[in-house]
């Protein structure tokens, strides 16, 4: 940077046409005003109703989670309070925020079971008890057409895989489905198959009544669940219909089977729930190599991961199936190949936002409490908390402010007071036009704390400039011509400013790491705004410097150019170079 | 202004200096009064948690007409000026078309009754179009926690992160007791004001960590890079500092005046335009914390810094070694006569006549002799036999001339 041929002209070209490309991506958005916080725009309440009673501590669980969700990229600035006895509302900045309704409301109660039957229990499967493997097989005839359609057409159930040998996985998979029928024709392999593939893995460490956590059965009890599955449930399997999209949802008690429906209208008879939601503990969305569709990609806690390599090693080889139930919906199910000792995928036909959207709800957990979803919630549009008339004070203070900054700046800087004004203008031209690409892709919503931050971060901005022109009149004083002085005076003032600011960064990282709500929000304005600070002192006032350093008017002292012998205090000061 | 830029010379080559250092218990003094002040108030008054940490009611109104924003300002004047503390900031939004949503802390039955007349005769609507309910806080105690946890992480990775930058841990106890300095005393301000804490105050109190500690840090890089040399400067350590504070004072005046400035003008304009609001409450954090963070980084950071090394054995010979410089040549500093020079008839040059210099420690001090050629000053006898440098003996470097350099 500070060598000798440096070129100046060249930073600042690359700084402008960088400012150039983040405003053309602000011209693709089409939008040149800040979305504006709750407090200013006002914006959208969704207010829900819990079903039955809960109690305070789940309504304030709920609340935390549901905060957390909304919450959860830290810029939203959205507001969740409990009101009444068993309602939660939702104020989202900016107008008709519907589509964050279902987001909001879903309970994601998240749970594993294993398939027993699908559509029916064949009726030999209630006689033949004896013979565990006609339940499989039997089963298998009957959806077989489903189950080898449903990929085929691409939706609703293809891989439960592993992380990194999907691809492999994937294709021996479809294979392996293609092939239902003919394989299932010999029903005994895969009985024989089937226990013994479930003893080895799981039989040792624990056995059928120790269960791996609370509400939960063991692997070994669903697997037998799954191979010989009650007369009672499959009755029920049978008589039971599946509901119309979007109406009330099962009732899913983790300790009993279950008897349920997926999106294309598919029966299942479920074992009781091996996995629970609370044991995932991260979850991420995406494409995967060499995948098509978006999935929802899960960690598990050291139990939960144990109970999903046991229950794959299960039913590894056979044709039976793995169900990822969600609010008592099977979304995805799936056979596996081996046993799986690591993450799981959803796929089912998400978009991009589904997939991020149930990725972000598993991740913070299942809510206590559930919501009617017909009756008990309902959205309507809020006007701004603060009256109107603070946005203009608040902008008039600001522009007041700013002026005022400048005016002094140029008094007691004179010449040098111009490169602050620059600095200041171009600073503030990068931080309104970061805030438009950001609340066209992360929904950052500026409120009036906002805004009195930025207002507060010029005064930390202009203050690189200060340590910096200060830095150059010391090192003038000690005799050095303009031009050394600029080099020697950025060398230090550039230590000082990282560390200063570095501490700045550190606050905003930590705070946006360990913050919820508006804690994060602030941290997040804050790490912006310093590192906008640290580009501008970087690419603009410094370069500037140097540039100017070149001209007569500077680098001779002239009397308005801030270092002038008088300016400094000094009797006379160096001119160097040629002079 | 060139008075000024003057004193910025004058303050850089230690011509003329404020003992920050030297009259440390002055500066602590004053702080350790201001911050018990803050504290009794704190004690006494307590703090005026808003809505958002406390939940409260929420009205519900169903008006007439439209439920224009002309209507809900109205109806927040109106039940903000109703007497009510509880009430005296209260947040109303329109929702929908035709309802109004007031929320306020919790009161008492005579109260609500007040809030509640204040709302009905705003918006001419009888008592029975109004739903009352119970809010919960937004800003509850996970929230705080998980706000104070984030905040001890911080703490201590920015203890960390000064020492290892610094490389002296006593740095960065001394930022965090000018941090605790700058948070006691706007926590008071906000005590003894009544203000409101809200999710914004939050905010506020820590832009306001950040400015200190920021403030302090540069403070500290001078300090750090005044102290490098000790040896060579024939300096002490607390001198080496002050000299530091004073090198940066003019900064600091600077950076002050130019981050007050805007902040001064939000709490000026909110406070003259609109009376209570939160942009008043966040100016006013805002502005006391910064101005604290500013003095506490010169008055309290530096000499409780310079305090806590005192005792170590550099400083301590860095001190002996800046005692003897000083023994070294105790007329150094006596004038000598040049042409021109002022002489009063009386005999006594015009500098000496003020009385605050002659007490100096060593006996009479003015200022340094300024002839080139050393006249009118008797040096004193070598203390030693003058010794070879350590470059003697080896071969110089040379440099060819210009035209065999090549190019």
């Amino acid at each position: 940077m500070a060598r000798k041929n440096a070129r100046p002209g060249r930073t600042l070209a690359v700084f402008f046409l960088v400012l150039a490309v983040v405003y053309g991506l602000v011209a693709l958005g089409g939008k040149w005003k800040p979305e504006l916080g709750l407090d200013l725009q006002g914006g959208t309440r969704i207010m829900m109703i819990a079903n039955g009673h809960p109690t305070s501590e789940a309504m304030k669980q709920a609340r935390s989670i549901i905060d957390e969700r909304v919450n959860g990229s830290g810029v939203t600035a959205a507001k969740v309070t409990t009101q009444g006895s068993n309602e939660i509302i939702v104020d989202i900045p900016g107008q008709s925020r519907d589509d964050l309704v279902n987001e909001v409301s879903q309970t994601a109660q998240l749970r594993f079971r294993l398939v027993a039957c699908q559509q029916s229990c064949s009726t030999s499967s209630s006689t033949s008890s004896v013979l565990p493997s006609t339940a499989p097989s039997s089963g298998a005839s009957a959806p077989a057409s489903g189950a080898a359609s449903a990929p085929a057409s691409g939706a609703p159930r293809a891989g439960l895989a592993y992380d990194l040998k999907q691809a492999k996985g994937k294709k021996k998979h479809k294979k392996h489905k293609a092939g239902t029928p003919s394989s299932s024709a010999s029903p005994s392999a895969t009985a024989s198959a089937a226990p013994s593939t479930a003893a080895s893995p799981s039989a040792t460490p624990s056995t059928s009544t120790s269960p791996d956590q609370k509400g939960d059965v063991s692997v070994d009890q669903a697997v037998q669940f799954m191979n010989n599955p009650p007369a009672d449930w499959s009755a029920k399997l049978d008589a039971y219909t599946c509901p119309a999209k979007g109406s009330a949802n099962v009732e899913d008690n983790p300790s009993q089977p279950l008897v349920t429906c997926d999106s294309s209208g598919v029966k299942y008879l479920l074992s009781p729930a091996i996995i629970e939601g609370t044991q995932v503990s991260d979850a991420n969305s995406g494409i995967p190599q060499n995948g098509v569709g978006y999935v929802v990609t899960l960690d598990f806690h050291s139990a939960g991961r144990k109970a999903f390599a046991d229950a794959t090693g299960a039913i590894a080889g056979t044709n039976q199936l793995f169900a990822i139930v969600l609010d008592g919906d099977v979304i995805s199910a799936a056979t596996a190949d081996s046993r799986i000792n690591g993450s799981a995928q959803i796929s089912g036909n998400f978009t991009q936002a589904s997939a991020a959207a149930l990725a972000n709800n598993l991740k913070f957990g299942a809510l206590p409490v559930s919501f009617d979803k017909k009756n008990g919630i309902s959205h309507s549009t809020i006007g701004p908390s603060l009256a109107g008339n603070q946005l203009s004070a608040g902008l008039w203070a600001g522009g007041i402010g700013l002026l005022l900054v400048m005016l002094y700046c140029l008094l007691y800087y004179r010449g040098l007071g111009l490169v602050v004004v620059g600095s200041l203008v171009v600073a503030g031209v990068t931080v309104y036009g970061m805030v438009l690409l950001l609340s066209k892709t992360a929904d950052f919503t500026l409120d009036l704390p906002g805004i009195a931050g930025l207002i507060v971060a010029v005064g930390i901005t202009a203050d690189s400039f200060i340590v910096y022109f200060e830095r150059i009149r010391d090192e003038m004083r000690d005799g050095k011509s303009m031009r050394v002085a600029v080099e020697a005076g950025w060398r230090r003032a550039r230590n000082t400013c990282l560390a200063a600011d570095g501490v700045s960064l550190l606050a905003a990282l930590i705070l946006y790491i360990f913050g919820a709500g508006d804690v994060r929000g602030f941290a997040f304005a804050l790490g912006l705004s310093t590192a906008i600070d640290l580009v501008i002192f970087f690419f603009f006032t410094h370069p500037t410097i140097q540039w100017l350093s070149h001209y007569k008017f500077f680098n001779r002292g002239h009397r308005l150019s801030g270092l002038d012998a008088e300016a400094l205090g000094v009797d006379r000061i160096t001119v160097g170079g040629r002079a | 202004m060139s008075k000024f830029t003057r004193l910025g010379n004058s303050l850089y080559t230690g011509e003329k200096s404020i003992d920050f250092v030297g009259r440390k218990w002055t500066w602590y003094a004053i702080s350790a009064v201001i911050i018990i002040a803050a504290i009794l108030g704190l004690s006494l008054k307590g703090l005026n948690m808003g809505l958002e940490f406390t939940g409260g009611t929420q009205y519900t109104v169903t008006v007439s007409g439209t439920a224009s924003q002309k209507v809900a300002d109205s109806v927040r004047t109106a039940v903000g000026g109703s007497g009510v503390k509880a009430a005296s900031d209260p947040t109303v939004t329109t929702s929908g078309a035709h309802n109004l949503i007031i929320q306020i802390k919790s009161v008492s039955q005579a109260e609500n009754t007040t809030v509640l007349k204040a709302i009905t005769d705003t918006t001419h609507v009888s008592a029975k179009n109004v739903s009352q309910d119970h809010v919960g806080a937004s800003w509850g105690k996970e929230v705080a926690t998980k706000a104070i946890q984030g905040l001890v992480v911080f703490l201590v990775a920015v203890m960390l992160f000064i020492a290892m930058y610094t490389r002296q841990w006593k740095m960065s106890v001394a930022a965090l007791v000018a941090l605790a300095h700058d948070v006691v005393i706007t926590v008071g301000v906000y005590a003894l004001s009544g203000f409101e804490v809200t999710p914004a105050t939050v905010t506020g109190f820590l832009t306001i960590l950040g400015f200190s500690l920021y403030d302090t840090v540069v403070v500290f890089d001078k300090i750090k890079e005044n102290t490098k040399n000790l040896r060579a400067t024939k300096r002490s350590y607390a001198d080496a500092a002050n000299l530091a504070v004073n090198q940066t004072l003019v900064r600091s005046i600077n950076t002050s005046i130019v981050a007050l400035i805007p902040v001064a003008a939000i709490l000026w304009v909110s406070a003259v335009q609109l009376g209570t609001s939160t942009l008043k409450d966040l100016a006013l954090a805002l502005f006391v914390g910064m101005a604290a963070g500013t003095y506490s980084s010169i008055f309290i950071a530096t000499p409780l810094f310079v305090q806590l090394k005192s005792g170590e054995k550099e400083v301590l010979d860095a001190e002996r070694r800046a005692r003897r410089a000083r023994q070294a040549d105790p007329y150094a500093n006596v004038p000598a006569f040049v042409e021109g020079m002022e002489v009063e008839d009386d005999g006594i040059p015009a500098e000496l006549r003020e009385g605050e210099e002659t007490t100096a420690p060593h006996g009479f001090r003015t200022r340094p002799n300024t002839d080139a050629m050393g006249r009118g000053r008797t040096a004193p006898p070598a203390r030693g036999p003058v010794r070879e440098s350590g470059s003697s003996g080896r071969r110089q470097p040379t440099r060819q001339p210009r035209s065999k350099r090549g190019k």
